[in-house]
């Protein structure tokens, strides 16, 4: 299988995507001519030209909502935001028109729409640049939201997101871009929307998390498996919908879950898991559910303030431990 | 139809549009009868006044063409060709209604008119008009959209990013403000720097005028010209359609007296567009009394039925409630628990 980056697997799903639907475009700042300020529309409008390749003036609201006026009339627009933090100047065209429109017409008009960019925290880009914004649109009926982790799920879930009916918002990561890994290139491998992944199996603690905090979970599990402590880590990919299906049954093989997430904790990602988890499996647990969250501030510049709002992964094993009680 | 003999209209004509105007009335005064009854809730803004800018836009462009509106957008939806009864049946919160019951009066969408609604936050739908209008180029079609919005919405940052991305792009949108001096209850020059809207044109470089909003034919003419520009050269144009929201903002703003006198109200109600319409046909032997009475029964059968129709329209039932939230992938229909709607009038 052929060995590409995360950046690479995402250019290869636009092209696909592009080659096979003459209804798919892409627009946003900086994705023709620049080819992308994160390089991921590299070649594509010299493959497609300016017609299926748009560079749009710095108007977020403007172009997210010609992205969704598109989809009202049969388009299927894939609108970058150059940084997600970008995407709040469109958040009413988002959740008052994109998410909406389909429920306020009484079905008549679907908006299959994917808005695309990195998110999440970066490298020292502060308080503007560096956040986590999945649970505003998590909250939102109406919108799907999708975080890949690997190369193979950026491909695989952006081609995905494409096809589907729905808007879709789909966070990638600037500390991903760079990461190599595995990836189908067969045009029609997907992976549907809606579906976690174990990460790792294992039998005394479920973590549930995905992107960064991910691969810090991993990390930890293969540190504490020394000790004689099995963590089973769950990638939900999609948060909504969210495959709760997976996570309760990792957590009634476990009886322990911890939720770990870059964004800041109060109203997070980490609150609707504990929940849901508390809700339907409280018989199966047998402690409970730990979150391990960003530090409720924004990102602040200085390295190590910055290294201090994120989990550390001192604060993942003291979940883990406080839940298995060792 | 040319731009040049839009004027010279003939009895047909003429009578046809009156009616469509009268329609928009009577509709509405029996909708602020309903909702005094209870039997329309939320908000409800009545677009008595400004009939002759709907209409006189609208009867420009065909069926496959498209329209979209702000939230008073009853008068746009049925120039556009709905059908009465299921406008009044959403209005009534019903399950024959336009949106199912689910979108209500600031939400009336028709897909079979492509009438793409009833947009409820201020200079949001903008930029989705010249979404349609980049499809329209995409795909390399002749339609145009028309997209109607108030004086109030020309402050809003989507006005200018719509009309900057329209001009750049040259996108067959016609923009119509419908001027009626007041956003809510601010006066224009209390919101604006330049209160001549049209002006705003000159700065994206792209056609614009103000034409008089009371005038169903100049209205015509004017969106003619600018329709026909936008088919042939993909050009936008904003037209400032001068006009006067005879009732409050919404049943919500019963007397309309704080923010303007009632002397001013008074002095507008002699601009009536269909009462000077009226007049005109009839100066010019285009309209006998006999006819007039006629399309005044005619429209008010209409609107009774439409009533008739909405009441006895069950309330949508509660499964409801979770369908149309996600369209399923691949399915290639409508949501479910779609009806599909009747032929239009």
């Amino acid at each position: 299988m052929p060995v590409i980056t995360y950046r690479e697997a995402l250019n290869l799903a636009l092209r696909e995507e592009m080659r096979r639907d003459p209804r798919v475009f892409i627009m946003g700042e900086e994705v023709g001519l620049y080819e992308g300020a994160y390089k991921v529309t590299q070649g594509l409008l010299k493959e497609f030209g300016a017609k299926r390749v748009i560079d749009t003036p710095i108007s977020e609201s403007g172009f997210t909502g010609v992205g969704i006026g598109a989809a009202m009339a049969g388009l299927r627009p894939v609108v970058e935001m150059m940084t997600f933090n970008f995407a709040i100047l469109a958040l009413d065209q988002i959740v008052n028109s994109a998410a909406k429109l389909l429920y306020m017409s009484g079905g008549q008009y679907n908006i299959p729409l994917v808005i695309r960019g990195p998110g999440g925290p970066a490298h020292q880009l502060a308080a503007q640049h560096s956040q986590s914004m999945e649970s505003y649109f998590c909250h939102v009926p109406g919108l799907k939201v999708v975080r890949p982790s690997t190369p193979e799920d950026a491909k695989g879930l952006l081609k995905s997101a494409i096809r589907d009916e729905n808007p879709v918002i789909f966070i990638e990561a600037e500390t991903l871009y760079g990461m190599k890994g595995e990836v189908p290139d067969d045009p029609e491998f997907l992976i549907p929307l809606g579906q976690a992944v174990v990460r790792r199996q294992g039998s005394d603690v479920t973590v549930i998390a995905y992107m960064g905090m991910m691969y810090r979970v991993m990390e930890v599990a293969d540190e504490l498996e020394k000790e004689g402590i099995s963590i089973e880590v769950v990638d939900p990919r999609t948060l909504r919908p969210m495959d709760t299906e997976t996570i309760l049954n990792s957590v009634r093989k476990t009886h322990r879950a911890v939720v770990a997430e870059a964004g800041a904790g109060f109203a997070g990602m980490g609150s609707e898991i504990a929940a849901f988890i508390t809700e339907n499996a409280f018989d199966d647990l047998d402690a409970p559910v730990e979150r391990v969250t960003g530090a409720n501030a924004p990102m602040p510049y200085a390295k190590n303030l910055e290294q201090a709002k994120t989990p550390s992964k001192e604060k993942i094993i003291e979940a883990i431990r406080s839940v298995a009680y060792v | 139809m040319s731009a040049e003999n839009i004027r010279a209209v003939d009895a047909e004509l003429g009578q046809q549009l009156l009616k469509e105007m009268l329609l928009i009335r009577r509709f509405e005064e029996k909708s602020a009868e309903m909702y005094a009854l209870g039997k329309i809730g939320g908000f409800l803004h009545l677009y008595i006044g400004q009939e002759a800018v709907a209409v006189g836009a609208i009867s420009t462009i065909g069926r496959d063409d498209y329209a979209i509106a702000s939230y008073r957008d009853h008068g746009h939806c049925l120039a556009k060709g709905a059908d009465p009864k299921r406008v009044m049946a959403e209005l009534f919160g019903r399950r024959d209604g336009l949106s199912k019951g689910k979108g209500g009066s600031m939400h009336l969408f028709d897909r079979s008119v492509n009438f793409m609604g009833g947009h409820a936050i201020v200079g949001q739908h903008l930029p989705l008009a010249a979404g349609v209008g980049f499809a329209i180029k995409y795909e390399g079609k002749d339609q145009v959209i028309l997209c109607f919005f108030g004086d109030g919405a020309v402050p809003e940052g989507e006005f200018h990013e719509a009309m900057n991305l329209s001009a750049l792009w040259k996108l067959p949108v016609v923009y119509i403000c419908e001027n009626n001096r007041y956003a809510m209850g601010t006066e224009i020059h209390r919101a604006l720097s330049q209160t001549d809207v049209y002006k705003f044109s000159a700065a994206y470089g792209i056609p614009g005028e103000a034409v008089d909003g009371m005038d169903v034919l100049a209205v015509r003419e004017s969106v003619a010209r600018a329709v026909e520009r936008a088919r042939r050269e993909k050009t936008p144009a904003l037209i400032e359609a001068r006009t006067y929201r005879f009732r409050g903002h919404s049943m919500r703003d019963p007397s309309a007296a704080i923010y303007r006198t009632k002397e001013e109200v008074e002095r507008e109600k002699q601009r009536d567009p269909i009462a000077l319409f009226r007049d005109r046909l009839v100066k010019d032997n285009l309209l006998s009394e006999m006819e007039w009475q006629t399309i005044e029964k005619e429209v008010t059968e209409i609107v009774e039925e439409a009533v008739i129709f909405a009441d006895n329209s069950p309330e949508p039932p509660l499964e409801w409630l979770l369908t149309d939230v996600y369209r399923e992938s691949g399915s290639g229909v409508r949501g479910s628990g779609f009806a599909d709607p009747p032929e239009p009038r």
